[in-house]
Order: C-alpha cells, then sequence, then structure tokens
C-alpha cells in the first residue's frame, strides 16, 4: 500500500476528511459568531449549547415522533433561532447600552442553563443517531474510500457558508445588516426597522449553529456536552481568522480543521492543542489575526 | 465618626470574625472559601480596577496547585517553600499568558485567556505526572518552618488566614497606590491614559502577573488544605465560577469578591448533594440576574443603598 513518511495514504486522506469535517463545524459556528459580533457587539458563548440543542433536537425528533433527518434540517434550526429570537427580546436587548462584556457573561450563564438542563435530562452519555439511509456507505475513490455523509457535510456546509455570505455581501438585505453594522442611529433614520434587523442577525447566528448541530448529529456522538467541548475551540479559530471577515472566518475554520487531522495522523497527542498553540503563534505575529483589522 | 474610622472599624469587626469563625464552622469549609475569596480578589485586581475579563484564570490555580501538590509529594520540599513553589510557576505563566492576550482588548481579550487555559487543561490531562482523569492524590500537608504542624485542622486554618490577609493586604496596598490610580485611569479611559503618557499595556501586564501570581497563591494553599488536585482545578468552569463570585460579590469594591466567594462555596456545598447535577443550572441562573438586574454586585448594592439612607437623612 502506498505510504506517505510512513503513513498509509488512505488512513492520512481519511484523517484530513475528518479534519475536514470538524472544520466545517468550526466554519458554520465561527461564521455565526462574526455575524452576531458584527450587529451586536457581544461574543456569544451561548453558541455552543446553540449547537448543541440543534443536535439534541434533532436526535428527539427522530426518537420520538420519527421525523427524519431531512425534516430536522429544517425544523431544528428554525426552532433553534426561534429560541434566539426569544432569547434576544428577553435578555440580550437590555444590554445594548452597558459594557459588551455583560453580553459574554450573560450568554456564559445562558450557556450553563441550558447544558444544566440537557444534561439533566438526557444525562451525560451520547444519544445515538444514525446516518440517513441515502448517505450510507462509501465512494471509491481509487485512493481512499470517502464515507458518502462526510462528503455531504462538506459539501453543505459549502453551500450555506457561500450563500450567507452572499446573503451579506452582496443582496439588499446584506446592505442594510452592513450599514446598521457600521452606524445604527444613521439606519434607524433612513426608516429601516433597526431592532427588528438585530433580533433577525441574532436568529440567523444561532440558527447557523443549530444547523451545524443537525449536521454534525449523525456523525458526531450527540451529547448535551458536545457544545461546550466545542465552543472554546471556535473562540481560538475566531481569534486567529480575525472577525473582521466573513470569507475569513470561513477560511479559517475550515484550514484548522484541515490541520488538526493532520496532527491526529502525525502526532496525535497535540490534536487537542494544536489549534491553541497556533492562536499563540499568531498572536505573536499577528494580534489582530490574519484576517483581522487593528482597531 | 469619619469615613475612615468607620471603614477601619469594619476591618477589625472582620478581623475578629475571621479569627472566632473556626471555632463554630467547619474549618476545612472555611479554608476552602477562604482560598476562593484571595482567588476572587486576585480576579477582581484585574477585571475591577483594570477592566480586563480573564477568563482563564483557572490555568494559574491550578498549575500553582499541580506545583505545590508535586513538590510537597514526589520532590519533598517542605510546604512552605512548595507553596512558594506553586505561587512563582503561577507569575511565569502569568508572564506567558499576559505576553500573548495583553495587546488585545475587551471580548477578545477574554477568549485568549480562555483558549490559553484550555491548552494548559488539556497538557495536565495527557502529562503523566498530574496523574490524568485521577488528579494528584495524597499531598502531605506537612509542617511550616519544621514547627507547626499542619495535619491539624484548626491550626491549618490560622495560616491559610494569615496567607488571605496576606494577599488582600496586598491588593488594598496596590489598589490605594499611584499605580492603583493609573490602573482606575486605564478602566475608565484608556486613551485619555495614553495620552497622559502612561505606558497602558506595561501597567495591565503588571497588573495581570500580579492578578496570576495572587491567583497562584489561593490554589497552592488550596492544594495543601484538601491534599490533593484534580482537573476540576484548572477546567473552565472554575474560571466562570470565580467570575462569579466577582460579579456577585461587587467587582471594583475591595470586599465584594470575599463576599462573592462566600456565597458561591456556600450555595455549591449546600446544594450539590440536593440537586446534583441542577447546580450548574442554578450557577447559570444567578449570573443571568446579577447581569441583569444588579450588575454592582451585592457589596456595590448595599452601598448605594445605605448612601441613599444616609444621603436622604442629611
Amino acid at each position: 500500500m502506498a505510504e506517505i513518511f510512513g503513513v498509509p495514504i488512505a488512513a492520512l486522506f481519511g484523517q484530513l476528511v475528518l479534519g475536514l469535517v470538524n472544520g466545517c463545524f468550526y466554519a458554520m459556528l465561527s461564521l455565526g459568531l462574526a455575524i452576531i459580533f458584527g450587529m451586536l457587539n457581544i461574543i456569544n458563548f451561548a453558541h455552543g449549547a446553540f449547537y448543541m440543542m440543534g443536535a439534541v433536537f434533532t436526535w428527539f425528533l427522530l426518537s420520538t415522533w420519527n421525523i427524519s433527518w431531512w425534516w430536522s434540517l429544517l425544523l431544528a434550526p428554525l426552532a433553534v433561532a426561534i429560541f434566539g429570537m426569544v432569547v434576544e427580546r428577553l435578555f440580550l436587548k437590555r444590554l445594548y447600552k452597558v459594557d459588551p462584556l455583560y453580553g459574554l457573561l450573560l450568554t456564559f450563564g445562558l450557556a450553563l442553563v441550558i447544558e444544566g438542563l440537557f444534561r439533566y435530562k438526557y444525562g451525560v452519555s451520547g444519544l445515538p443517531y444514525g446516518i440517513p439511509e441515502v448517505f450510507q456507505g462509501a465512494l471509491n475513490l481509487g485512493f481512499m474510500f470517502l464515507p458518502k455523509y462526510r462528503a455531504i457535510v462538506v459539501a453543505a456546509t459549502l453551500v450555506v457558508c457561500f450563500s450567507t455570505w452572499f446573503i451579506i455581501e452582496r443582496t439588499q438585505l446584506g446592505a442594510y445588516l452592513r450599514a446598521g453594522t457600521e452606524n445604527p442611529p444613521l439606519v434607524q433614520a433612513f426608516g429601516i426597522n433597526v431592532p427588528a434587523m438585530i433580533t433577525l442577525t441574532y436568529a440567523i447566528g444561532v440558527g447557523l449553529a443549530g444547523l451545524a448541530g443537525v449536521l454534525a448529529a449523525p456523525t458526531l456522538q450527540v451529547s448535551p456536552l458536545m457544545g461546550s467541548n466545542l465552543i472554546i475551540v471556535v473562540f481560538a479559530v475566531v481569534v486567529i481568522g480575525g472577525m473582521g471577515s466573513i470569507l475569513g472566518s470561513i477560511l479559517t475554520g475550515l484550514g484548522l480543521g484541515l490541520i488538526e487531522g493532520l496532527t491526529k495522523v502525525f502526532y496525535s497527542q497535540a490534536s487537542n492543542t494544536v489549534v491553541f498553540m497556533i492562536m499563540a503563534l499568531v498572536l505573536l505575529v499577528r494580534p489582530a489575526g490574519l484576517f483581522g483589522r487593528e482597531k | 465618626m469619619t469615613r475612615a474610622q468607620t471603614r477601619y472599624l469594619g476591618y477589625a469587626v472582620l478581623l475578629v470574625l475571621g479569627l472566632l469563625a473556626p471555632l463554630v464552622v467547619y474549618p476545612v469549609f472555611l479554608m476552602n472559601a477562604l482560598c476562593f475569596a484571595l482567588f476572587a480578589c486576585a480576579f477582581n485586581l484585574l477585571l475591577g480596577y483594570t477592566g480586563l475579563l480573564s477568563f482563564g484564570h483557572a490555568a494559574f490555580f491550578g498549575t500553582a496547585a499541580y506545583v505545590t501538590g508535586y513538590s510537597a509529594k514526589v520532590i519533598g520540599l517542605s510546604t512552605g517553600l512548595a507553596i512558594v513553589a506553586g505561587t512563582a510557576a503561577a507569575l511565569v505563566l502569568g508572564i506567558i499568558f499576559g505576553g500573548l492576550s495583553i495587546r488585545r482588548q475587551g471580548i477578545y481579550f477574554a477568549m485568549i485567556t480562555l483558549a490559553l487555559s484550555q491548552l494548559i487543561f488539556f497538557f495536565y490531562l495527557q502529562a503523566s505526572f498530574t496523574g490524568g482523569e485521577d488528579g494528584l492524590q495524597a499531598i502531605p500537608r506537612g509542617k511550616l518552618l519544621w514547627v507547626i504542624n499542619l495535619e491539624n485542622d484548626r491550626t491549618l486554618y490560622y495560616v491559610v488566614f494569615a496567607i488571605f490577609l496576606f494577599g488582600f493586604l496586598l491588593i488594598h496596598r496596590t489598589i490605594h497606590s499611584p499605580f492603583g490610580q493609573v490602573m482606575k485611569a486605564i478602566r475608565e479611559n484608556e486613551p485619555r491614559a495614553i495620552s497622559l503618557g502612561y505606558d497602558v499595556n506595561k501597567y495591565k501586564m503588571v497588573a495581570f502577573v500580579l492578578s496570576a501570581a495572587l491567583t497562584g497563591l489561593a490554589g497552592a494553599t488550596n492544594a495543601i488544605v484538601f491534599t490533593f488536585v484534580t482537573l476540576t482545578d484548572v477546567d473552565w468552569h472554575t474560571s466562570g465560577d470565580v467570575v462569579l463570585m466577582t460579579l456577585l460579590g461587587g467587582m471594583g469594591s475591595i470586599f465584594g469578591p470575599v463576599v462573592g466567594a462566600f456565597s458561591i462555596v456556600t450555595l455549591e456545598s449546600k446544594l450539590s448533594d440536593k440537586v446534583g447535577s441542577l447546580v450548574t443550572v442554578i450557577i447559570g441562573a444567578i449570573f443571568v440576574i446579577c447581569v441583569l438586574l444588579f450588575r454592582r454586585g451585592i457589596v456595590g448594592e448595599v452601598q448605594g443603598l445605605y448612601r441613599r439612607v444616609v444621603g436622604s437623612r442629611a
């Protein structure tokens, strides 16, 4: 069997694909964080909890009402987004006039509450969720077997991320959003309902997290703890990429997933920490992040 | 009475309370609360007086605990030296963390410190000397200065109380020094502090390292009190707990974190056997309530109430 640096090629590519799949989740979550940060100027610590909600909800729909993954793809992000709207209206709205750190603290508390409740209800062990029938099995690419579902996750993420980018950078609504980020009072003066836009932005951001959860359900372990394990890595991804550009956060997410996959092959002890180490290095060289601008 | 006199009377009452407390309350509980009170005070030095929210302080707490435990148990240093070694380790780690994060502000600073502390967490999870998931067990309490036997809970309590007072007074002294005034100026208006010619990053760095070292002192002492160190001490939930203690008690007030630490430690010890895993939910709910309803914290609100009552009478 062909090898590179003593590693079988099939295993190497297998890990790379797995890394890319993880990178997809990083990309979607950091994209949501970046959108929310741009509009609300807060870091949504509960983002991991929303991602977890998306996954657990998907599991719940199938196991309780036998609703398929395809419907979950629509229903779970919608449910998470609606929940997000309630959170924004009830809590976050009251914090726009104070230091943005309070937004971080509030969403941190919220994450603890959501996660604690889910853990109380569902325990810490994983909830099994099968891969949808259409995507079972793998494609033989000659040099490796590519599990169909992983290919679908990557494809779906690329579509979602590109659509989000398109909406924000190329449509009328996106123009309002970007204007609202720059100067809310002025946009309001032009007759655009800024508070509603803020709510919508938050809903889209957390909806993306919910969608990532649905995509993750068949391939990663569904568990109430899956979000908090991920969110800190995503924070590091955000610091590395800088929150200035949407394309930047997508690329950083995917790239770091790949690097993590490579690390698993060549030095698996560091696979948990490699993203944090890269973050430390980037901070030394470019404190504002790879795609960020120094304020 | 003048305000200064009132304050010193308050200090005296608290000192007496601290000295008499172990006669009434279980000393190990008190010691744990004192360690976390020192931890929260050190954290408040950063958040309340410099405006920097670190979400990775558990790294300093846990590092000092592991180093102290390891040097007391495996290397065989005396207890006092082990605590010094732990504190020094936290100080060094503080220099590294600070060097990487101090140039970023606000939310970025919080995320960077959180990510760095997670790096430290995974390091301890995999390193052999920490005992991984089992933790570092059976750390000898030993003797202080070769004569004072620390196996006795009550004796140890007074040592811990002295350590707490040392840390508390050091923080008090720092806050009321010219250095502390510059810190507050940075918190209030950083650009203005820069334009006045202060090297803002240097001040922040000193505050950060001091905070890290004092957090380390608390962690080192906690390791001796409990005679074991586990991954909980470096977990990000611990960083979150100390943020909550400071927030609940009142950030930017010298007694706030002490009040907050005692409240949370009491709450956790009372609740954990009753509601089990729901403790996190309660902690989270307190966070939300604090942020929404009383951002000044317990001490801040009480002070505000006191001023209103006294002010309306005058």
